[in-house]
């Protein structure tokens, strides 16, 4: 069973178990999947500052802020437990393409040469792990969702302004991918 | 409080366990999806639509209750112009990271500890749209 579980999942078992979470969630409790707002309730409970976005019963919605322990302690099991023993396999475009433009380790789920702590003190490393982090949550929280709530949550139930998010979500990764990336790869 | 939430740790665990093993908290898989050279994302997150697209009309249309026997109701999203500027903004850094908000946990979860700043910054990103909320077009 273990060694079942261990090997690489289809996308399509992968994209079904990551659906069921929608009406798991809804039938658990009668909560919406969505993960960015969990970072508005850590702004709620320790730094409201007087903000009103921030003055709100937080602890009514604290079932997010669990869920997303139970995410941390999924993914310890994921890549102890369960893990892949081999590197995961991506399209060989895909690694001609990073190793031209300076990635290296190809050998876990993050290229070290990026995601590393000494790296953090250099201009690359605060872009990738600082910056990027801080458009992560400013834009969801600005679009009112990420992709659990939007491209998950919000286009399952059939909703149009999910549906711009989501669309808008692919052409600033695609903008940042083709065009600013390749930059800030080489810096 | 822990009990009272222990289905949505149980629930939050098995996610993180799915989000590991389907790949989506890969850098690669992400650099992958937004340069178009696999069809492994667009097929994780095209399944996971359309099943949850099907599970919200089988709620809806057989009435589903919660365990509890409460009506299930979902908020509708109302359009904002923050969907596109704070999209684009999320999209960047989505390409950058390789993480939206889910994959960061899953990630810090796997032993990528230096994850943990990244999360604290887009804490930190969170906090500064809500203090310049007001000025930004919503």
């Amino acid at each position: 069973m273990l060694e079942f579980l261990r090997q690489p999942w289809h996308w399509s078992i992968s994209g079904l178990l990551i659906g069921l979470t929608v009406p798991i969630l809804l039938i658990l409790g009668n909560k919406s999947f969505g993960i960015s707002s969990t970072l508005r309730q850590v702004c709620a409970a320790c730094i409201p500052a007087n903000i009103d976005f921030f003055k709100y019963d937080w602890k009514k919605d604290s079932w997010n802020l669990f869920f997303v322990i139970g995410i941390v302690l999924g993914g310890f099991i994921g890549n102890s437990l369960l893990s892949n023993p081999n590197t995961i396999v991506i399209s060989a475009q895909t690694q001609q393409e990073l190793m031209a433009l300076g990635i290296k380790d190809f050998s876990g789920l993050l290229p070290t040469d990026l995601f590393n702590l000494q790296n953090l003190f250099t201009l690359k490393g605060f872009i990738f792990i600082v910056l990027g982090g801080f458009l992560v949550g400013f834009g969801t929280r600005w679009a009112g969702g990420c992709t659990s709530g939007h491209a998950i949550m919000g286009l399952s139930n059939l909703q149009i302004p999910s549906l711009i998010a989501t669309i808008c979500f692919m052409v600033g990764g695609f903008v940042m991918t083709w065009l600013i990336l390749p930059f800030l790869l080489t810096l | 409080m822990i009990l009272k939430n222990l289905k949505y740790i149980i629930a939050g665990t098995l996610f993180g366990i799915i989000a590991v093993k389907s790949e989506i908290i890969s850098w690669f898989r992400i650099q992958e999806m937004f340069r178009l050279t696999s069809f492994h994302m667009y097929g994780v997150i095209g399944t996971a639509v359309i099943v949850g697209m099907i599970s919200i009309q089988i709620i809806k249309r057989l009435n589903i209750k919660t365990l509890s026997g409460e009506k299930i109701s979902i908020a509708p999203k109302s359009f904002q112009k923050g969907q596109i500027y704070g999209g684009l903004i999320f999209g960047f850094g989505w390409a950058i990271t390789g993480a939206c908000p889910g994959p960061l946990f899953a990630q810090i979860g796997s032993g990528f500890g230096v994850i943990t700043v990244t999360l604290l910054s887009a804490i930190f990103g969170t906090w500064v749209y809500g203090y310049f909320k007001n000025k930004l077009p919503n």
